[in-house]
């Protein structure tokens, strides 16, 4: 058996250790080895974008990652969003107000993306949003109200909607 | 955990790394990962050591000025898109990379991970070929330089040894006037392309065509250039019937198969269509704006 490794990171903003063997993916390892649990898994080879987290401020797919490629790095996961009082992040409101999930399988990796997103596009067109969200699968919304998620959240984030 | 066991080493310079896939006659590069990874998970891929590049420092450094763009083999997708004035200098890169899979896997892959895993239907191999490109390989004995046509052997198989690394990327990018574009169809947005074509269309000063380049995937073994196409077009006004009939010598470079995504005569349609796209916005850029002439 292959020697399991220290892996030291950090996860919203918390210093964690754990251990993995190389062959497990920073997916597994967040769920299993850290217990958070709000990263799912869907396809687990790099399509549904359900384990969309951000790494060093970037989104990735935590199951096309080592857990121990991982190592001295900065991760976001969904449960990074809420605000320290628990409110609950805009990207995260607007979803909920603009009913962009139903089972909500795939939410969590559409809100890291989300988040990306608007850092780096405050006022996206339904154009820029529909490239940005392609490489997350959402089987149940149809998209219409995570697109309308995404607008009404970059407006809130800009303050100039309410 | 889906992948089998297998041993990992993340070295921190170059000959470190050299050493260990040296040292194994069963090991895989770990580059961006976006490939290789799904192979692991799949159980396509089984090495007995994995040696990762993501802690060799400068493998990313990109240098892009005058007449070239040189990229470390790490140099991940995103930051070649975004690098400023690309898209100005030469559109048919920044139209491929946006291409290539979602920002999500960009944020990881990597040029030379694209090159070395040599995907018949990835864009990276048709930019390189089409801009009269080179890659670096660093191995045990030393570095040398391998051009573009010497890279692509078959499927997924490069002239690469299994104890060297692609370590650096060089792509002669055209004159500055020259246009250029890339299209190619997929079935859903960030699919491997079906087909694709990458064009290259310098213009002399009377209007007809100084240079010609065009480079196709998703229709053989390899990406390739069509090199007959590339013939017709050169010395010649670029009118739409002279790029109609470039679009359909390109005929003579395909060998597509047949699978469960498109028949093998659908790909050479798409083919021709792709080339023919790609070849009037690269006409139309050329010209610095209209489409039709």
């Amino acid at each position: 058996m292959v020697e399991r490794r220290r892996i030291a990171l950090r996860v919203n903003g918390r210093e964690l250790v754990g251990e993995a063997e190389p062959r497990m993916t920073l997916a597994d390892f967040l769920r299993d080895e850290l217990g958070l649990t709000g990263t799912h898994l869907g396809c687990e080879h790099g399509v549904c974008g359900a384990c969309t987290i951000l790494l060093d401020g970037r989104s990735v797919r935590s199951c096309l990652l080592l857990a121990v490629q991982a190592e001295g790095h900065e991760l976001t996961t969904v449960e990074g969003l809420e605000r320290e009082d628990g409110s609950l992040h805009p990207v995260q409101e607007a979803f909920s107000e603009a009913h962009g999930l139903q089972c909500g399988f795939c939410t969590p990796g559409f809100l890291l993306s989300v988040v990306e997103l608007l850092g780096r596009h405050p006022d996206p067109d339904e154009a820029v949003i529909r490239t940005w969200l392609s490489g997350n699968l959402c089987r149940c919304t149809g998209y219409q109200n995570i697109v309308e998620a995404v607008k009404l959240a970059a407006a809130r984030l800009r303050g100039t909607g309410a | 955990m889906k992948p089998a066991p297998f041993e990992y080493v993340a070295p921190t310079r170059l000959d470190e790394a050299v050493a260990a896939l040296a040292g194994s006659d069963d090991a895989k590069v770990l580059a961006g990962g976006q490939s290789l990874v799904p192979l692991l998970a799949m159980r396509l891929a089984t090495p007995a050591l994995l040696v990762d590049l993501n802690r060799i420092p400068g493998l990313d450094e990109v240098r892009f000025e005058d007449g070239t763009l040189e990229m470390g083999a790490m140099t991940r997708e995103r930051n070649v898109e975004e690098l400023p004035g690309l898209a100005a200098r030469c559109p048919m890169i920044a139209e491929a990379v946006a291409l290539i899979g979602h920002v999500a896997i960009r944020n990881r892959g990597t040029v030379g991970g694209s090159l070395a895993h040599a995907d018949p239907a990835a864009e990276w191999p048709a930019l390189l070929l089409a801009l009269d490109g080179e890659v670096e390989a660093t191995g045990p004995a030393g570095t040398r330089t391998i051009a573009a046509r010497d890279l692509f052997v078959t499927y997924f198989t490069t002239s690469l040894a299994p104890t060297e690394i692609l370590t650096r990327v060089r792509l002669r990018l055209p004159p500055p006037g020259a246009g250029s574009a890339f299209a190619e169809f997929s079935r859903r947005h960030g699919d491997f392309a079906l087909a694709g074509a990458g064009a290259v269309l310098a213009l002399d000063a009377d209007g007809t065509v100084a240079d010609a380049r065009l480079a196709l995937i998703g229709v053989r073994e390899t990406a390739v250039r069509a090199e007959l196409a590339e013939e017709l077009l050169r010395g010649e006004r670029p009118t739409d019937e002279a790029i109609r009939a470039a679009a359909e010598a390109v005929d003579e470079a395909l060998n597509p198969v047949s699978d469960v995504h498109a028949s093998a005569e659908f790909r050479r349609h798409l083919a021709k269509v792709m080339a023919r796209r790609a070849l009037l916005a690269a006409r139309a850029r050329a010209r610095g704006g209209g489409e039709d002439g």
